[in-house]
């Protein structure tokens, strides 16, 4: 069965509150509208307005509601529109949703999903294509979820629903029209696992959410040219996978990052950082990143110039010194 | 169960506004003295049952006891801070006596005299001020939430309480506590304001105590009154003498009880006065007069519940003995419990970050522990 990312969110959604009555959605635009990317097309007629539901237009209280029915028996799954309309909620996020089972000494945990539609490339106009996954990485007590295929956004999604701690549900925007053979349901591996999604020998190229396709489609190029790349798709940001992220460096001795994010104390910023901690014997060379330029995201006329392409990340390899060359970029003290 | 929406112009005038305003004038029914005032403004208020009276009193009398051995542990060193609520008696008892066991409290920082009133272990309740990382008791157990420091940000979780059980058909009621600075934070409006939309059982008590720190109230607010600012969010509000425990045990349960029948949300703005300083880290010389306190402990909430019923022939010499007997015992039990230096075991650190650590937890408890071990 042909299925796009946003259908797959959607039968996750409803197959969860199918199976578990305590699983709410609510949000702005959700109800009968069906969320303005139809992410919860379907699911006010099929459940009723008491279980998909409109809030008012206020992120904070939508969160701060959320908390409060996590801590009296539901699930909720809220949705923030967009990326940036998050901001308001991020209170709410970083003293609350995050610490409320440590606060508690683990007494009150808050079973919720924030559904966070995010990244650029679809032409959004300034305020709609915010990389914010860092903030919420950052902040011990949320797990960060980001699913670059169609399968993984259905199994992700459960999962996070299913999961007794809060969950950031970072849905890349520009694939929700993504089209993959999938039979519904469908389970891939749990949260904390990586998947090697092309295996290759000469370098890692590592990758979450939107930058996922750019790595693969890099990787395929670059097979033509000679090299061999492997790609490891992280999936969920927390909790990481050190283990196949270093087991394949090791094997590879190569490493670029690969991200959609600025790249100044981001994740991007981290994987280099456990890389090299974890690999450093292993290497043939520093580990680099293709990441956006620290500028805010700029809208839809200059946005192809801010996200990692196919050449930015060939380019960037060709870097990786297999010629036993230093990097010029980072040759010369500026 | 869907339907298309309709949109139409509004009435010249809303109809209902006029029964969400609050009164002219606080709802009072004690004079400053404690004698009778001519009768309270809405007259819809009964003076409260004298068994209520008498269990606030003896509350209050403890409540009070309390705070000052609070205060008196941090000048030693046992607390971190505190936050004394001294003066404001009427408002944390009030508010915990109008609510069931069932209900749920949604107490700030400043309101560790609510949480022993609700049974809670002082030195429980004190475990946060104390410096530990943890809020000290079951919330769950205790239906009261953790102390909660960024201001009104517990109003929407409260929100979300008293709707998940009344989405469940129970008739509980949750009860936010709020001070005057709290007002001017987003989160009490967005809280306010879903509260109406999803017809909440919340009662909102705002503490208007004067300051926020420093800032008077007339930095935090234009508006008649911090009760006014229900009306906007379609909740019907109330103000009470908050120094007067007849009137603000009265506003209360009726408040509590109308939410618990499926009446929505109801504002209570409770006037009172903090009359230590913020906490005992700050100066409160630098910005307010002396004169102005005494004029506000001169509305004793005690002195005046304790004068009313003297006068009621509703307590005795013995009865006020008892209360402050009570009171000195369960200070000496604070302070004994309390005498001893605050200790955590580190490993915990990492324990109640998630339902079970993450493997970068797991690593670094370890790396602590080789830390330790050496």
């Amino acid at each position: 069965m042909t299925v796009t990312m946003g259908k797959a969110l959607n039968a996750a959604l409803r197959d969860a509150m199918r199976e578990d009555e305590t699983v709410l959605m609510f949000g702005e635009d959700v109800g009968p509208l069906g969320g303005v990317f139809r992410v919860t097309d379907g699911l006010t007629a099929e459940f009723g307005e008491d279980r998909c539901f409109d809030t008012p237009l206020a992120e904070a209280g939508i969160v701060g509601l959320a908390v409060g029915m996590a801590m009296n028996g539901f699930r909720p799954v809220v949705e923030m529109q967009f990326d940036a309309f998050a901001y308001p909620a991020f209170e709410q996020i970083a003293s609350h949703v995050a610490k409320m089972r440590n606060r508690t000494r683990g007494a009150v945990g808050l079973p919720m999903v924030i559904r966070v539609p995010y990244a650029g490339g679809i032409g959004g106009v300034e305020h709609h294509s915010d990389s914010s996954e860092a903030y919420y990485a950052h902040t011990p007590g949320l797990k960060v979820v980001t699913p670059a295929t169609v399968a993984d956004a259905y199994s992700l999604l459960r999962e996070a629903i299913a999961d007794p701690d809060p969950v950031v549900f970072m849905e890349p925007k520009k694939l929700y029209w993504a089209k993959d053979e999938v039979s519904l349901p469908v389970r891939t591996s749990p949260f904390g696992t990586a998947e090697v999604r092309r295996p290759g020998t000469d370098a890692t190229l590592v990758a979450y959410g939107p930058a996922v396709p750019v790595a693969l489609e890099a990787a395929a190029a670059a097979e033509a040219e000679g090299r061999s790349l492997e790609v490891v798709d992280l999936r969920t940001l927390v909790p990481f996978d050190d283990a196949t992220v270093a087991s394949s460096v090791r094997r590879t001795g190569r490493c670029v990052v690969v991200a959609e994010a600025t790249g100044f104390a981001s994740v991007s910023a981290e994987i280099a950082a456990r890389v090299q901690e974890r690999c450093f014997h292993s290497l043939w060379a520093p580990v680099l990143r293709v990441t956006g330029w620290d500028v805010p995201f700029p809208p839809p006329v200059l946005e192809k110039y801010q996200l990692p392409g196919v050449d930015r990340v060939l380019d960037t390899v060709e870097r990786l010194q297999f010629d036993d060359a230093p990097d010029p970029r980072f040759l010369v003290a500026r | 169960m869907t339907t298309q929406a309709e949109h139409r112009m509004p009435p010249a005038s809303p109809p209902a506004e006029a029964g969400l305003l609050p009164s002219a004038e606080p709802v009072r029914f004690l004079d400053d003295d404690g004698a009778a005032a001519p009768g309270d403004a809405h007259g819809r208020y009964e003076r409260p049952p004298s068994e209520l009276l008498r269990r606030a009193y003896d509350a209050m009398v403890l409540g009070r006891r309390f705070d000052a051995q609070a205060t008196a542990l941090t000048k030693q060193g046992r607390l971190a801070v505190y936050p004394s609520s001294r003066g404001q008696e009427a408002g944390e008892i009030g508010a915990v006596l109008a609510l069931r066991e069932t209900d749920w409290l949604f107490p700030t920082y400043r309101d560790s005299m609510a949480l022993i009133a609700r049974g809670i272990d002082p030195v429980e309740a004190l475990t946060l001020l104390r410096g530990s990382w943890h809020c000290g008791y079951d919330p769950m157990a205790t239906r009261t939430a953790p102390q909660c420091t960024p201001l009104a940000t517990h109003a929407p979780h409260a929100v979300g309480v008293a709707y998940a059980a009344r989405r469940r058909g129970e008739d509980t009621v949750a009860l936010v506590l709020i001070g005057d600075g709290g007002t001017s934070e987003g989160d009490f409006h967005e809280a306010l304001n879903f509260a109406a939309v999803f017809h909440a059982p919340v009662v909102f008590l705002v503490q208007n105590n004067g300051f926020a720190i420093s800032v008077p109230l007339s930095r935090q607010t234009a508006a008649p009154s911090l009760a006014h600012k229900g009306v906007g969010y379609g909740v019907r509000s109330e103000r009470v003498d908050g120094n007067d425990p007849l009137a603000v045990l009265a506003v209360l349960n009726d408040a509590v009880e109308s939410a618990r029948a499926g009446g929505g949300p109801v504002l209570v703005e409770a006037h009172t006065y903090r009359v230590e300083p913020h906490t005992n880290a700050d100066d409160d010389g630098r910005y307010r007069d002396h004169d102005e306190v005494e004029t506000w402990k001169r509305r004793d909430p005690i002195a005046r519940l304790e004068a009313h019923l003297r006068a009621a022939g509703e307590l005795t010499d013995d009865d006020v003995a008892a209360a402050r007997s009570a009171a000195e015992e369960y200070a000496a039990d604070v302070r004994k419990r309390l005498g001893e230096e605050a200790t955590g075991d580190p490993a915990e650190l990492f324990a109640h970050v998630y339902a079970s650590p993450t493997p970068q937890l797991r690593e670094q408890a370890a790396w602590l522990a080789e830390e330790l071990a050496r």
